[in-house]
């Protein structure tokens, strides 16, 4: 990697004053797994690193009837083992556990989580220009690309798929995510505009301009709601989503689903809702007919690649299993 | 008749050498392995806790004074011609010691890390900044980076030079009238197979520290091989003859890491140049684009079978992805183990843009042993047989037939699919099986040398390296064994080339080839010290026997005797040394070993996992000298095999050429919950496994030759089979290009579902 300098920052403000303007000369570091090895990949060459980690109070957890806060320094290790969290929010807690390794997870911040970048080989890949680069072409998008891993949904004109689990589990909850912007003042705005598609910004992933610091999340308590994240990898001991579903569902007693959301994740450049399944399912008990019909749905609009169709079978899957679990406390037998 | 041996003695003060007689007993033997009071018995290697706590030191642990630090610039071109280099940029940069261009002004790369220059540094950092700064100018050409692409007349040529295109090496094994046999056929299997091309791994990356004394070079090498790389520099350009090569520890060849290498040529040119130590060892990714692969293979397979399951005949090509640099040749004799009366193989090699070959634990065989595997499966669900019966009914080797019959037990084979595929439900179950065959017998070339000083202390010296099977174990068990003594008593120094001749560790050949020299080591010190032992007691050396505790005593009368304390003071000072040769006893080790695979898998049909639930690998070792290390061979072997089944899957990229997971994240290899977390270790009488029990089981049973046979190989040669083939009895289709990754079950399933 490039040699660079080093700043601890006090607090957010000179956090933010160290970042300045400009991308290519200042990074922002957290846990540090996701950066170094974009900095050891030369994908990236900042002049500077500024450490949030010396900055105070950002890695608070509180639980209470309202909901759940998160500083944007939680580790995912704390958020695995928080009795807490598996209870009421279940999804986010399947979700940190199942990233990466338990090294990576006891460093790993819920931030540094949210705002990792992608994992396409073409990205990773310090000698390929693409457009997520600057350059001037999606090579994933090619016919003879290898893109078994890259988007079946939202695709274009960059075709990468959102890495991070505890995305998909927030959009899901209906989570709330809180950044400084460039001027100083705090905003909030849904997890699910947080992400962006790369219609919007080919070079980036989320709402946050350079200089701007993720701090914290805060996740509404929902009265009689279950959640899931079923995920699916390749290789069980570590690995990134192939495909990914998160379901966060309200069943009355006589299991009508009063409410639901469904979030898509590893297939798409951003967390994936699917508004239509969701409202197919509402007000109705389940059946094999239904799941199937909102699975169907969920997957509609599609266009897989040279090779990933089978992602779109596999999350079709992946949707009758999440929504079954979060409405009926089941697995699929 | 007594035999005269050289030992030295003290007269009128002073040492010399002399050859005195003794008895000349029965052939050196391991004895009756019941009686045997160390080796054969579970024990811990003594470097674990070195290992563990840090304490053992790696090449890549060695920091010397002024050391330089290494780094190759690697050619990010599958193919091109270098039309200018210019380092005079690295040069320029503090800290930059020495820069040499590798390829010239009008040199050609031809695969993505070919090494184009190299630098040496004083810090890793300057090191990666100073091949930045080299500047190479690149004239792009076409390539061809896929095995099934490069066979094509009209691809790119990988190497112009080279007569008749990519497809080279041709090689044809024929036995009798193929086609008459395929023509009286009551069943015939057809389909085209591809085993794929994998990387080593080595958790210790390639390469070496070295350092210049005037003449004198001394090498910390990650070999296998210490003797060889020691040859290497003696005979390569700027090399010397006055070489020391130390491994001390090593952290995985796989057949990868026989020479000096470039790194090692390169690590010895830079140190001269820059007139400093230099530690020459490669990044992960470096590694993974290193000139080193186990080839991947395509075959079209044909085999006929007689309605009664006869192996009547095999019709098979073959093509062996080999790479830019050495195209090579499949192992291919038109069948693995189960031999049909008539065959036709005919293979080539194809050269492809992609970097070169190397041996990759049991080179040829993983790959030969999954293609003919998965086609015998297929025949035999064509005959409606089971696919155990068929190769009982084509092989007689009644040890291997033995073998077949455990894993079958252990596993419960009875539990399988009848017809593959009949099982209802989403989650499928199978159960497959695959052999192995290997040599495993030793060679001439190492020598042990045991050193007895007078305060009773023994040290053991041999060249050889360990390459992770726990050598000094052996070394001190089999001399402990042999005196009388505890593993405590012998300290083993190994892994460095004053030793005397070492042994290359390829083949599964280090037991048996190390194990007779060790053995006839202590021999002669047991003689000498019989000897010595017999002056102080005043009786004839034949009258002097040596009991366990190391004591030696008249025969019959064990009151009558002195500790290995007391004949050790008699030596001179310089104590004794004996050397063993194998040649002396080679009669204690036998090649020969066979081995089969036996795993059940779950296959969740509606996302294409195949869960691993249980392996057992069922081999033969000959006499075993360390159980415990024997049953870590083959629980290894299994491991490393479900990685290849399921997950290793090096991805050339059509578009760019280059290699897209030069990493451990994308290359994926067998972790924790693939292996299944827990380790089963089975005892005769080898109870059968519960159907929901999961795990690996290592079952080493022994040879009946007695004899030191080698099995690091054999042990992973037919996990991928197995796990093929269990796939296949789950689902009822076979994913015929490895590995079974998800997107690849699926598409197998969708096919299926397509023709049903």
């Amino acid at each position: 990697m490039k040699a660079f300098q080093f700043i601890d920052a006090r607090d957010l403000r000179s956090a933010s004053a160290a970042l300045g303007r400009d991308a290519a000369r200042t990074r922002l570091l957290a846990g540090g797994v996701d950066l170094l090895s974009e900095l050891k990949e030369r994908i990236i060459e900042p002049e500077t690193l500024v450490n949030l980690k010396t900055v105070p109070g950002l890695n608070a957890l509180r639980l209470d009837a309202k909901g759940l806060t998160l500083g944007t320094l939680v580790t995912l290790d704390q958020i695995e083992f928080h009795q807490g969290i598996w209870k009421s929010y279940t999804a986010l807690a399947e979700a940190a556990q199942s990233v990466g390794s338990p090294q990576i997870r006891n460093v790993g911040t819920l931030g540094g989580n949210l705002c990792q970048r992608p994992r396409c080989w073409y990205y990773r890949d310090e000698s390929i220009n693409c457009i997520k680069k600057g350059g001037s072409k999606c090579f994933a998008a090619e016919e003879e690309a290898d893109n078994k891993f890259n988007a079946i949904l939202g695709g274009g004109p960059s075709y990468i798929v959102h890495p991070s689990d505890c995305a998909t589990a927030l959009v899901a909850l209906g989570a709330m995510v809180k950044y400084q912007d460039a001027r100083g003042g705090m905003q909030t705005v849904p997890a699910e505009e947080f992400f962006l598609l790369p219609t919007e910004n080919p070079a980036r992933e989320n709402v946050l301009r350079h200089g701007e610091i993720l701090t914290e999340v805060m996740v509404p308590a929902l009265a009689g709601a279950r959640s899931t994240y079923v995920k699916f990898k390749e290789k069980d001991s570590f690995d990134w989503a192939v495909s990914a579903v998160a379901v966060r569902a309200v069943a009355a007693p006589d299991g009508t689903v009063r409410d639901i959301r469904i979030v898509l994740g590893g297939v798409a450049p951003r967390p994936w809702r699917c508004p239509r399944a969701e409202g197919m399912l509402k007000g109705k008990r389940l059946s094999a007919a239904l799941l199937n019909e909102a699975a169907e749905a969920a997957l509609e609009g599609s266009k897989p690649l040279s090779k990933n169709a089978y992602k779109v079978p596999l999350t079709r899957v992946l949707v009758r299993r999440a929504v079954n679990q979060a409405v009926t406390g089941k697995q699929m037998a | 008749m007594p035999k005269k041996i050289k030992t030295v003695v003290v007269e009128n003060g002073f040492e010399k050498e002399v050859e005195i007689e003794v008895p000349d007993g029965p052939p050196a033997s391991w004895g009756d392995p019941r009686s045997l009071r160390i080796l054969g018995k579970r024990n811990p290697r003594p470097d674990g806790p070195d290992k563990v706590t840090g304490r053992a030191k790696y090449s890549s642990d060695i920091v010397l004074p002024g050391m330089c630090y290494g780094r190759f610039l690697m050619s990010p071109y599958a193919a091109a011609s270098v039309t200018g280099i210019d380092i005079s940029a690295a040069e320029r940069i503090p800290g930059v010691k020495a820069v040499i261009a590798i390829v010239q002004n009008g040199g050609q790369v031809m695969y993505h890390g070919q090494p184009v220059a190299c630098v040496a540094a004083m810090t890793p950092e300057i090191a990666e900044d100073a091949i930045r700064a080299i500047r190479v100018q690149y004239v792009a050409k076409p390539f061809v980076v896929d095995v099934v692409k490069a066979r094509d007349s009209q691809a790119p040529k990988v190497r112009a030079e080279m007569m008749g295109g990519n497809v080279q090496y041709p090689g044809e094994n024929s036995k009798g009238d193929v086609e008459a046999a395929f023509r009286g056929a009551a069943a015939v299997h057809h389909a085209v197979y591809e085993a794929q091309t994998r990387l080593h791994c080595c958790l210790e990356t390639h390469g070496q520290t070295v350092k210049w004394d005037g003449d004198k070079l001394t090498v910390w090498a990650s070999t296998q091989f210490v003797s060889g790389v020691q040859n290497d520099f003696r005979g390569m350009p700027g090399g010397t003859k006055n070489v020391q090569v130390i491994t001390e520890h090593m952290g995985g060849g796989f057949g990868s890491k026989f020479g000096a290498g470039p790194e090692g040529l390169f690590a010895m040119q830079l140190a001269k140049k820059a007139n400093a130590p230099v530690k020459f060892l490669l990044n992960r990714a470096e590694e993974q684009l290193a000139n080193y692969r186990g080839p991947g293979v395509v075959a079209e397979v044909k085999l006929a079978a007689a309605a009664d399951g006869t192996l009547l005949a095999s019709d098979v090509m073959t093509w062996n992805n080999g790479g830019a640099s050495n195209a090579g040749t499949p192992l291919d004799q038109g069948f693995y183990i189960i031999e049909p009366q008539v065959r036709r193989a005919k293979r080539y090699g194809v050269l492809t843009n992609t970097g070169g070959t190397a041996a990759l634990r049991a080179p040829g065989h993983p790959q030969a042993a999954v293609i003919y595997d998965m086609a015998l499966d297929a025949l035999a669900a064509k005959l409606r047989m089971d696919p155990l019966e068929l190769r009982k009914r084509n092989h007689n080797d009644q040890v291997r037939v033995s073998e077949w019959e455990l894993g079958a037990r252990v596993i419960g084979w009875n539990r399988r699919q009848e017809v593959p595929g009949a099982a209802t439900g989403t989650h499928k179950r199978g159960i497959g099986m695959g052999s192995a065959t290997w040599g495993g017998g030793g060679r001439k070339s190492a020598t042990c040398t045991v050193h007895v000083r007078k305060d009773g202390s023994i040290l053991a010296t041999s060249a050889v390296q360990d390459l992770g099977t726990g050598v000094r174990v052996y070394v001190k068990g089999i001399i402990a064994e042999e005196l009388g003594l505890e593993l405590k008593d012998v300290q083993a120094d190994i892994g460095n080339s004053d030793f005397g001749p070492g042994h290359g560790s390829g083949g599964s050949t280090t037991t048996a080839s190390v194990a007779p020299a060790i053995k006839m080591s202590a021999v002669r010190v047991r003689e000498l010290l019989t000897a010595t032992a017999a002056r102080g007691l005043n009786v004839k050396p034949e009258e002097v026997e040596l009991a366990v505790g190391g004591k030696f005593h008249v025969k019959g009368n064990p009151a009558r005797g002195l500790t290995w304390k007391q004949v050790c003071a008699l030596l001179p000072a310089a104590g004794l040394k004996a050397t063993g040769d194998w040649n002396d006893a080679s009669d204690l080790q036998a090649t020969g070993v066979r081995g089969c695979t036996f795993a059940e898998v779950e296959v969740d049909t509606e996302t294409g996992k195949v869960t691993v639930l249980k392996v057992v690998g069922v081999q033969d070792c000959g006499l075993v000298l360390n159980r415990l290390q024997a049953e870590n061979q083959v629980t290894g072997g299994i491991i490393q095999g479900i990685g290849t089944a399921l997950l290793e899957d090096r991805r050339m990229d059509n578009i760019t050429g280059r290699m897209l997971n030069p990493n451990f994240e994308e290359y994926k290899l067998c972790g924790s919950f693939e292996a299944g977390g827990v380790n089963i270790t089975m005892d005769p009488p080898y109870r059968a496994m519960g159907a929901n029990e999961r795990g690996v089981v290592a079952i080493v049973v022994d040879n009946p030759t007695g004899k030191v046979s080698g099995i690091g190989e054999p042990a992973v040669i037919g996990v991928q089979s197995a796990i093929a083939n269990a796939i296949y009895n789950a689902i009822g289709v076979q994913v015929t290009h490895q590995p079974a990754t998800p997107d690849k079950v699926l598409e197998a399933l969708q096919k299926k579902g397509a023709r049903a």
